[in-house]
C-alpha cells in the first residue's frame, strides 16, 4: 500500500506575508500564488485551462489564443540574444504551443530614468528584427518611465494573439498513459548562458542562449498529422517543472530516461561548476511534445527534419500514477523522482 | 564531460553492484553511515540504493552544514540584516533555513534586509570592496572544506585594511561530529543504531587528510573509507566497507586517492589555525552542545568577527516539537519516520533544516526517493 503522504500546503499568508523571490521562480511557490490569488479572483473557464495561453472562442467560429509574458532578464544583453528578441520569442512560443499560428504582438515598456537611449535603441532594433523574422508584427504598445532606482533599466511585457487551425486541440490536460514524451533539443542553454555571464565563467566558447521563435517547427509538427496531445516550452523551472505541470494537469505520472535527454557539454560543465541540475534550468527555444505512442516515430522524424528539431529525442513515456510523480531512470542505473523546482534557482532569467 | 562521466558510468556501476551482491554475506546486515550530505545527495540523485542488495543499508549522517546550523545562528544573521542594516552575504543554501518568528533569510530579504547570495567567500569580500560605505558580513558556514576560503578572505581583509568587512563564523568540524555520534547512547549502549562503518567525505580530507579518522577505526573499531562524491566513488567505498567488515578489519582506507593524502593540505591547515581557534562548545542542530566542535576567529583578527563588531547575543531556540531532524541527523530515525515529513514539512515550506538543503536527508528523500514509499 502506498505510504506517500498528501502534502499539506500552508495557504498564503495574505495578511502578513510578503512576496519573495521564490514567487517568481516558476516552481511550486509561484504555482501557489497563481492558484490562491490570481486564480481565485479572476476565476473563469479559460484561466482554469491552466495552459501557457488562453484558447478563446471567436464569435465567427474558430479559436483565438491569447498570451502575455513579462521580461525582466538581467543582464539585458547576453550571448545569443537580449531582452528585446527574448520578449518577442517568449510570447510567440506561448501562443504557438497552444497550436495557434501567431499573428500579432503588443509590447509594453517600463523604462528607468537615466537608461541610455543607445541601449534602448539596440533592444528595440533586436525586437523589430525578431518580429520581422517571425512574421509577427508588433502592432500596438505602451511606454512608461519610472524614477531612477525604481526599476532596473528596462522591463518589457509582450502580448500575442494567434488563431488555431481547425482540428487542432492541444492542452496540458490531454496526456494519457502510454503516450510518448519528445523533446526538441538540448536543455539548459538559455539559463546557463545568463548564469555563465553573471558568474563570469570564462569559457573559451561562451554558452549561447537558445532563444528562438518556435512556430515554424510547430507548424511542421502539426502538418505531419501525428496525434499530438500537448506542446509546451520549458522556460522557468526547466524541463522538470514543466513536465510536473503537465503530469498534474493530466492526472498522470511519467518515466524519463536520463541518458536520452540531450545536454550540450559546456552547459553540463557550467551546471556542474555551479551545482545546478540542467533539468531545472530555463530554455527559450525548446519544446516538449506529448504524442500518442503510435505516432511518436512520425512526429520525431518531422521534428528532426526541421533545423530547430535536429537534436529532438524521445525522452520518456507517460504512466498511470495517482501520485503524478515524474520519475527517471538515471544514467547510473538507479531510479529517482524528478520533482518540481523548489525555491529560487536562478532569479531573473527571462 | 571528461573527468566526470567516467565516474557516473552505468556499465561500471552494474559490475560493482554485482560484486557487492556477491561479497555481502546473505546471513548478516550491513549498515554504513555516509557522514556527509554530499554523499546523501549523490546516493539519492543517482539512485545508488537501487543498485545495492537489500541487506546493505545506508544511514544518513549529520554532515550537511545547513542542516546542523542551529536556529539561533540563523537568527543572528537575520538580526544583522534587519536590525544592523548590514549587507549579509551567504551561500544559497542558507537562504531558506527556517528561523524564529516564521522568518528565514529569504523572508528577511523580502522585508527589506539586504541579503545577497554568493558562490564564494571571495565574492563577499568583493561586495565589501564595492560598498565602502556599508558594513558587509559574510555568514560563513560549512565543514573543513569551506573553512580555508573563509580564512583567506579574513587575511585579505586584514591586508587591505578593509574595515567594513566581517565574518559571522559558523564553521564546524567533522571529526567531533563523528565522535559525538559514536559516543551517543543509541550507538554505544542501546544499539538502536547499528553502524558497521563510515564513508568519510573526500573534500574534507583533501584539507585534513585521512589521519584524523585513524582514531575512530582504532578506538571504536569502525572501518572508515574516504570516498569521492561521484556515484561510482560511493559504490566503490561500499564494496571496500563490505570487505573490511567481512575480514573483521577496522581500518581507514582511501578510495579518493586521486586527491586525498594521509596528511592533507598542510598549507590550508596552517592558514586555518592562523585565523581560527577552537570554540569551547557549539550548538549543533540535532546533536546539541558539542565540545570543541567548531571554530571561532582568533583574538588577533577579532576586528573581522561580526560577533565582536556588532552587539549580537546568541539565544538557543528549540526545534518544532514534532520535528525529528535531531534524531534523523544522528541516524536514529529516517525521514519517513517523522510525522511532519511530506505533510506540513516539504521543501517549499520546510519546518526542519533537513528539508532545506539538497544535502539534507529529508529533502533528498522527498525530492528523489518518494517513489519508494508508493510501493
Amino acid at each position: 500500500m502506498s505510504k506517500v503522504r498528501e502534502n499539506y500546503v500552508r495557504p498564503l499568508d495574505l495578511k502578513h506575508g510578503r512576496v519573495d523571490m521564490t514567487h517568481g521562480s516558476g516552481g511550486r511557490a509561484m504555482a501557489q500564488l497563481i492558484e490562491e490569488l490570481f486564480g481565485r479572483h479572476f476565476d473563469n473557464e479559460f484561466l482554469r485551462q491552466g495552459n501557457d495561453g488562453a484558447s478563446l472562442p471567436l464569435p465567427a467560429g474558430g479559436r483565438l489564443v491569447m498570451s502575455c509574458d513579462g521580461h525582466v532578464v538581467s543582464p539585458l544583453f547576453f550571448p545569443g540574444g537580449d531582452i528585446g528578441c527574448l520578449s518577442v520569442h517568449g510570447t510567440i512560443n506561448d501562443v504557438a504551443v497552444m497550436g495557434a499560428q501567431p499573428l500579432y504582438l503588443a509590447a509594453s515598456f517600463i523604462l528607468e530614468e537615466g537608461f541610455p537611449l543607445a541601449d534602448l535603441a539596440k533592444i528595440v532594433e533586436s525586437m523589430a528584427l525578431a518580429a520581422k523574422h517571425a512574421g509577427v508584427p508588433v502592432v500596438t504598445g505602451d511606454t512608461k518611465v519610472v524614477e531612477a532606482g525604481k526599476a532596473d533599466g528596462v522591463f518589457i511585457t509582450t502580448t500575442g494573439v494567434g488563431v488555431v487551425p481547425a482540428g487542432v486541440a492541444l492542452s496540458g490536460d490531454r496526456a494519457r498513459p502510454g503516450d510518448v514524451i519528445l523533446l526538441s533539443g538540448t536543455i539548459g542553454d538559455h539559463g546557463m548562458a545568463i548564469m555563465a555571464l553573471r558568474e563570469s565563467l570564462g569559457f573559451s566558447a561562451p554558452i549561447v542562449s537558445d532563444t528562438a521563435a518556435l512556430h515554424g517547427l510547430i507548424a511542421a509538427m502539426l502538418a505531419c498529422g501525428a496525434d499530438i496531445r500537448c506542446l509546451r516550452d520549458p522556460t522557468r523551472g526547466g524541463l522538470a517543472t514543466t513536465l510536473n505541470e503537465i503530469a498534474r494537469q493530466s492526472g498522470v505520472g511519467m518515466m524519463l530516461d536520463e541518458a536520452a535527454i540531450p545536454v550540450n557539454p559546456e552547459v553540463a560543465a557550467a551546471c556542474e561548476f555551479l551545482g545546478l541540475d540542467p533539468l531545472y534550468v530555463a530554455n527559450e527555444g525548446k519544446l516538449i511534445a506529448i504524442v500518442a505512442d503510435g505516432d511518436a516515430d512520425k512526429l520525431l522524424a518531422a521534428m528532426r527534419a526541421h533545423p530547430q528539431g535536429a537534436r529532438a529525442a524521445r525522452i520518456g513515456t507517460v504512466l498511470s500514477d495517482d501520485h503524478h510523480f515524474v520519475q527517471m531512470t538515471t544514467g547510473f542505473g538507479g531510479r529517482r523522482i524528478v520533482d518540481w523546482l523548489t525555491g529560487e534557482q536562478l532569479p531573473r532569467i527571462c | 564531460m571528461k573527468f566526470v562521466d567516467e565516474f557516473r558510468d552505468g556499465g561500471l556501476a552494474k559490475g560493482l553492484a554485482a560484486t557487492i551482491a556477491a561479497e555481502a554475506s546473505p546471513t548478516r546486515r550491513y549498515s554504513f553511515m555516509e557522514f556527509c550530505g554530499g554523499h546523501t545527495h549523490a546516493i539519492s540523485r543517482y539512485g545508488v540504493t537501487d543498485l545495492l542488495p537489500a541487506n546493505v543499508r545506508m544511514v544518513h549522517g549529520p554532515g550537511c552544514p545547513v542542516c546542523v546550523l542551529p536556529i539561533g545562528r540563523v537568527d543572528m544573521a537575520i538580526e544583522l540584516a534587519l536590525r544592523h542594516g548590514v549587507i549579509l552575504c551567504t551561500y544559497g543554501d542558507c537562504l531558506r533555513v527556517p528561523a524564529s518568528d516564521g522568518l528565514s533569510l529569504m523572508k528577511a530579504k523580502a522585508r527589506g534586509g539586504d541579503v545577497r547570495m554568493v558562490y564564494s567567500s571571495a565574492d563577499a569580500l568583493k561586495v565589501a570592496q564595492d560598498n565602502p560605505g556599508r558594513q558587509v558580513v559574510f555568514f560563513a558556514i560549512g565543514f573543513e572544506t569551506t573553512t580555508p576560503p573563509t580564512a583567506v578572505v579574513i587575511k585579505q581583509a586584514a591586508t587591505l585594511g578593509l574595515d567594513n568587512f566581517s565574518v559571522l563564523c559558523c564553521h564546524v568540524l567533522t571529526p567531533s561530529a563523528i565522535s559525538n555520534i559514536l559516543e551517543s547512547p543509541e550507538v554505544r549502549e542501546l544499539g538502536t543504531v547499528p553502524l558497521d562503518g563510515f564513508i568519510g567525505p573526500a573534500h574534507v580530507s583533501t584539507v585534513i587528510g585521512s589521519r584524523p579518522y585513524e582514531f575512530f577505526a582504532e578506538e571504536f573499531r569502525k572501518p572508515v573509507v574516504i570516498a569521492g562524491f561521484e556515484p561510482l566513488d560511493v559504490m566503490q567505498a561500499i564494496l571496500m566497507l563490505v570487505r573490511q567488515v567481512n575480514g573483521g578489519r577496522a581500518e581507514v582506507e582511501n578510495e579518493f586517492s586521486r586527491a586525498v593524502s594521509r596528511d592533507g593540505n598542510l598549507k590550508a591547515q596552517n592558514l586555518v589555525s592562523e585565523i581560527f581557534e577552537l570554540r569551547r562548545e557549539f550548538e549543533w542542530r540535532g546533536l546539541g552542545l558539542v565540545p570543541y566542535s567548531a571554530l571561532k576567529i582568533r583574538h588577533e583578527y577579532e576586528r573581522f568577527d561580526a560577533e565582536t563588531r556588532f552587539p549580537l547575543g546568541y539565544r538557543s531556540v528549540a526545534d518544532h516539537k514534532a520535528c525529528e531532524c535531531g534524531a534523523i541527523l544522528r541516524g536514529v530515525k529516517r525521514p519517513q519516520d517523522c510525522k511532519l515529513f511530506g505533510t506540513v514539512c516539504t521543501p517549499e515550506n520546510p519546518i526542519g533544516s533537513c528539508m532545506v538543503s539538497s544535502e539534507g536527508a529529508c529533502a533528498a528523500h522527498y525530492t528523489y526517493g518518494r517513489y519508494k514509499d508508493a510501493a
